[in-house]
């Protein structure tokens, strides 16, 4: 296995798709000839060329719903949203049309699309450009939603997500591009979308999270076992819809404790689903109420220390796990 | 109310519409015409006089309380629907609004199978769940059927642009009405047509008001025409009196040869009129227009009327023939309502199928875990 980033799994994980099938193509603002706002498709135009690596004005509504069109006849386009906000001026064709057409057909059209781009907080772009989505997309049966959290994890997952035949929402994080881990070489790396991972076991406690809280929960896992010898156990979800309830579950019964993690605002966020599957499912399991942390329900704030503490950190992690073990800091 | 004459009213500026007797010789003369069959004549014939029956049937089972929702019935702008499918290959497509029912039977779906989707039964074209807005047959080239104004005008371009990535020579008709050239994602799609080359088709219908509105309400330039608009993204455009089919057809297959020769997108407007109201809900709609502008496009510009008119000159039909055809419509409406009221609805379960691909084609995807998030279900 080589050691690569969270950018270059992607890129690579693109790359072998746009090779084995020809019906895979690139398209979004900057991605071919500017090599991508976030470099995640560097190399992919001058490689692939004008027709697989496709550079789309700004009309988000325009080519999404274009990408719509052209997946009904078989094409597999990948859509890259330079931040996951600029959605919101394709609703109608992002949710709307995609989630709808093969139930209003009643089966008789497919939509294999792709979109994905960075939805993420943290960063001091301001309230407009930090939007987390997932929750809202979720919320729309017809489409699927995936968040990754590691360099393995980005690759088989777009890669299972392109070969999807319905369409898939995929978030990335810009605060993760740069990190390193090891990533399977294999051109058929797969992992099956709704398939959580427990990225480390425990006894304790469990942290549910997706996306970038998944490295928090680690974060202050790691710290939790130092400073207070507490075994955490961190499930990381991976896939949003469909949702491993199965893992969940299990994890919780084991350890009897449950904190949520992400960084949705906490209104209809993913917590509130999971914490409602666990209430229903898991209530005799439980030794404590299930605790959650989203970011601060408020937008996004610039001002770059205190956006620092309103999207979830693993200093607000440890106090929300000592305060349900009911440890003295 | 407008106390205006048709003549006077605001709704013909900006419109040329005199349909003289020459042009429809001219344009019978254009060799997309000459070249067609008596047979394809008369088929155009019929399958206008059948969308009609087929919708006056649907006006009565929806006052007879048969379905619900909305209706957007086409009644008054066959011409449109058939003329431009009938210059179609097998390797075109078409994509439409929510005023659909005309398209589908233009490319051949069978009344039953729309009337059961009215019905909202199981046997419908989308087995019940997409009703009146959202037919589809994507084995005949028909993609919906679309209930979002203008929604659709960018997935026609993916249709066409599909075609060019796969290197096959054909076009995309996308049609929309004259309310969805004011929506913003209908200029982005014009945009993306002409920079890269896509070969669609916009139809646009124009009949006059969108929902309640006239273009003078809606429109800040409306003497320049709806199909100017193509201008500013270097599309060619035209417009086109929808009561001749002739007309439709000779401009339509001028699109459809673009598309084919050159890759490029067009803009026509087809200057057309709907008897009924927006919808079935629209009751008012002769707030917004008089009873003698519905008469003067009834007795002057009716597509069928005009059609018939040709084909009785041209010695193909007689008063007869028309009685006959009018007949067997009438009767295939009525037996599509018979099939439609006993067929079933759809079993509850299937509220949860064709919501995913995945789902339904099991062991064909890498896909674990739960989809659907019910605590219990209804049945």
């Amino acid at each position: 296995m080589a050691i690569i980033t969270y950018r270059q799994a992607l890129k690579d994980a693109l790359a072998e798709e746009i090779e084995r099938d020809e019906n895979v193509f690139i398209m979004g603002e900057e991605v071919a000839q500017y090599n991508g706002a976030y470099k995640v498709t560097e190399g992919l135009w001058k490689r692939f060329g004008d027709k697989r690596v496709v550079d789309a004005p700004i009309s988000e509504a325009g080519f999404i719903g274009l990408g719509i069109g052209a997946s009904f006849l078989g094409l597999r386009p990948v859509i890259e949203m330079m931040f996951f906000s600029f959605v919101y001026v394709a609703w109608d064709q992002a949710v709307n049309n995609a989630s709808t057409v093969r139930y209003m057909s009643g089966g008789k059209v497919n939509c294999p699309i792709v979109i994905r781009g960075p939805a993420n907080g943290g960063t001091n772009v301001g309230a407009t450009h930090s939007h987390t989505p997932e929750n809202m997309i979720a919320n729309f049966p017809g489409l699927k939603v995936v968040c990754p959290a590691t360099p393995a994890d980005v690759k088989g997952l777009m890669k299972s997500s392109i070969r999807d035949n319905d369409p898939v929402f995929f978030m990335e994080s810009t605060l993760l591009y740069g990190n390193e881990g090891e990533v399977p070489e294999d051109e058929d790396y797969l992992i099956p979308l709704g398939k959580a991972d427990i990225k480390r076991e425990g006894s304790d406690i469990t942290l549910i999270a997706h996306g970038g809280c998944v490295l928090t929960a680690l974060k202050a896992a790691e710290k939790l076992k130092k400073d207070n010898n507490v075994d955490c156990e961190v499930v990381d979800l991976r896939s949003i819809r469909p949702l491993d309830k199965a893992t969940i579950l299990k994890s919780v019964k084991k350890t009897n404790r449950v904190l949520l993690i992400e960084e949705n605002k906490p209104f209809c966020g993913i917590g509130a689903q999971i914490s409602h599957m666990i209430q229903r499912e898991a209530f005799d399991y439980l030794d404590a109420p299930v605790h959650r942390i989203s970011s601060v329900d408020s937008p996004a704030i610039y001002s770059p220390p205190i956006e620092k503490i309103q999207v979830p950190d693993a200093r607000l992690v440890m106090r929300e796990v000592r305060n349900i073990l009911q440890i003295k800091a | 109310m407008s106390t205006e004459t048709p003549e006077t009213h605001d709704f013909n500026k900006g419109r040329s519409r005199t349909l003289e007797k020459a042009d429809i010789f001219d344009y019978a003369k254009d060799p997309v015409n000459k070249a067609m069959t008596v047979e394809e004549k008369l088929k155009c014939f019929t399958d206008m006089v059948r969308i009609r029956k087929f919708e006056q049937a649907a006006l009565q089972s929806y006052q007879k309380g048969k379905m619900g929702g909305f209706l957007h019935l086409y009644i008054g702008q066959e011409a449109t629907a058939i003329g431009t499918t009938s210059v179609l290959g097998d390797n075109d497509h078409i994509i439409t609004a929510y005023r659909d029912h005309g398209h589908a039977l233009a490319v051949g779906m069978e009344m039953n199978e729309c009337m059961a989707e009215l019905f909202g039964k199981y046997t419908g074209c989308s087995k019940g769940k997409g009703g009146s807005m959202h037919y589809f047959d994507p084995e005949k080239g028909f993609w919906g059927g679309h209930g979002i104004v203008a929604g659709q005008t960018p997935l026609g371009a993916g249709l066409a642009f599909a075609l060019k990535y796969k290197g096959i020579k054909g076009c995309a008709i996308c049609y929309l009405g004259d309310g969805a050239i004011n929506q913003g994602v209908f200029h982005e799609s014009l945009n993306l047509a002409s920079l890269w080359d896509i070969p669609v088709i916009y139809v646009i219908e124009n009949n006059g008001y969108s929902m309640g509105t006239s273009q003078q309400r809606s429109s800040a330039f409306p003497e320049a025409g709806l199909a100017a608009r193509a201008n500013s993204y270097k599309i060619n455009f035209d417009t086109v009196h929808g009561e001749n089919l002739y007309e439709v057809r000779a401009k339509t297959n001028i699109a459809v040869q673009r598309a084919y020769e050159e890759c490029r997108p067009s803009v026509l407007e087809i200057f057309t009129y709907r008897y009924y109201g927006h919808s079935i809900a629209d009751a008012n709609h002769q707030r917004y227009r008089t009873k003698e502008e519905i008469r003067h496009y009834q007795e002057n510009k009716d597509p069928i009327n005009v059609w018939e008119q040709i084909l009785i000159e041209e010695g193909h039909l007689n008063v007869d023939k028309v009685k006959e055809i009018d007949k067997a419509a009438k009767e295939e409406a009525k037996a599509a309502i018979k099939f439609a009221d006993e067929s079933p609805f759809p079993p509850p379960q299937e509220m949860l199928s064709d919501v995913y691909h995945s789902v339904d084609n099991p062991g064909t995807h890498t896909n674990e875990g739960e989809i659907f998030f019910n605590d219990q279900l209804p049945f």
